[in-house]
């Protein structure tokens, strides 16, 4: 179960790859589309640092909710 | 985050912003709102200024008073919205050749009069608007396309210039270090007086294809690689500085404000006016 949620908003995602270099756990790679997109979201430590490096605004890391 | 706090001060409808893929002003933006939020500052009494370049394209997408003004002269503006109204926050954002250059005298002068202004100046090395024109901090031996064998002359050191120039706060940070950005502007802000953050920036487009990084996290990487704080760099040689960007804290002083002493002055010698 992951504890975290990275949301890409791709309509802003330009594809520059800085959240994919800078994630240090790699959760993150390009789509075909070349956007950003989690495909490892089980590893994410929520360290936030895809979200400050993100020039366009478009990543959101959030916890995720437990399932009830 | 972007957290919701942090969206409702963008004009979203101008979204995606027109800076390159990978464009470090969009990290001082997020870092900027970021330090906003944090200090709990409203939208109608913050006031961004900005002059002519790619970093003044930022009042165009954050939602607060905004002023987009002449090349190098958006200090002498912020400095008459804050004598007119003192009760705003003004913070005036910059780039290299807008702040060194272009608007040099007002830059120094600025910090002279110590009013009660936030400058974040952020640094790229190069006019990357106009086409990648060689601006004064572009660093000697770097290329550009105003000097195809490399440039010459010895770039300015933007925090050595504010403080020399009498600034009571100033402080450098590169995008690598994007929380650190934060916490320096949220210190200038705070700060009653005038107060530079230099931000060391990329334009991989202009400045980096010429200078063995052109891909943004090239950029990041060279940054991490050779900034030092400034109580390392201390104890280092002028030889072991070479190439490296000091990064800190310079000044933190209190020195009397300009408002203030304009408010004195005329409390002084005014007249009744009853």
């Amino acid at each position: 179960m992951a504890k975290f949620v990275v949301d890409v908003n791709e309509k802003w995602c330009k594809g520059c790859g800085l959240c994919v270099a800078i994630c240090p756990k790699k959760v993150l790679e390009f789509n075909e589309r070349v956007k950003s997109e989690p495909v490892r979201i089980d590893d994410c430590i929520g360290c936030h640092q895809c979200e400050n490096i993100c020039p366009d605004f478009a990543i959101t890391v959030k916890e995720a909710k437990p399932n009830a | 985050m972007p957290s919701q706090e942090v969206l409702n001060w963008l004009r979203t409808r101008f979204f995606p912003h027109i800076w390159c893929p990978g464009c470090g002003h969009g990290i001082i933006m997020h870092a900027l709102l970021r330090a906003l939020v944090d200090l709990g500052k409203k939208k109608e009494e913050t006031v961004i200024a900005s002059g002519i370049g790619c970093s003044s394209r930022m009042p165009g997408y954050i939602d607060a008073c905004t002023l987009h003004t002449t090349h190098g002269r958006s200090l002498a503006f912020a400095t008459g919205v804050k004598l007119a109204n003192p009760e705003l926050t003004v913070i005036d954002v910059m780039g290299d050749g807008d702040c060194t250059a272009i608007g040099g005298n007002h830059f120094i002068h600025a910090c002279r009069r110590n009013i009660d202004i936030t400058a974040i100046v952020m640094n790229n090395n190069i006019y990357g608007m106009t086409g990648g024109q060689a601006s004064p901090t572009t660093p000697v031996g770097a290329y550009a396309t105003t000097a195809p064998y490399g440039v010459l002359d010895v770039p300015f050191d933007i925090c050595k210039l504010a403080a020399g120039a009498g600034a009571s706060y100033v402080a450098r940070a590169t995008v690598a270090h994007p929380l650190l950005i934060e916490k320096y502007v949220r210190n200038a802000v705070s700060k009653k007086g005038f107060a530079v953050v230099e931000v060391v920036t990329h334009c991989h487009t202009q400045f980096g294809r010429k200078n063995k990084r052109p891909r943004p996290i090239d950029n990041i990487n060279f940054f991490k690689d050779n900034s030092v704080m400034n109580n390392k760099a201390s104890n280092m040689t002028l030889e072991e500085l070479q190439g490296k960007i000091v990064i800190g804290e310079f000044v933190n002083i209190e020195l009397p404000e300009y408002i203030e002493q304009y408010k004195n002055l005329i409390e002084e010698v005014g007249g009744n006016r009853g």
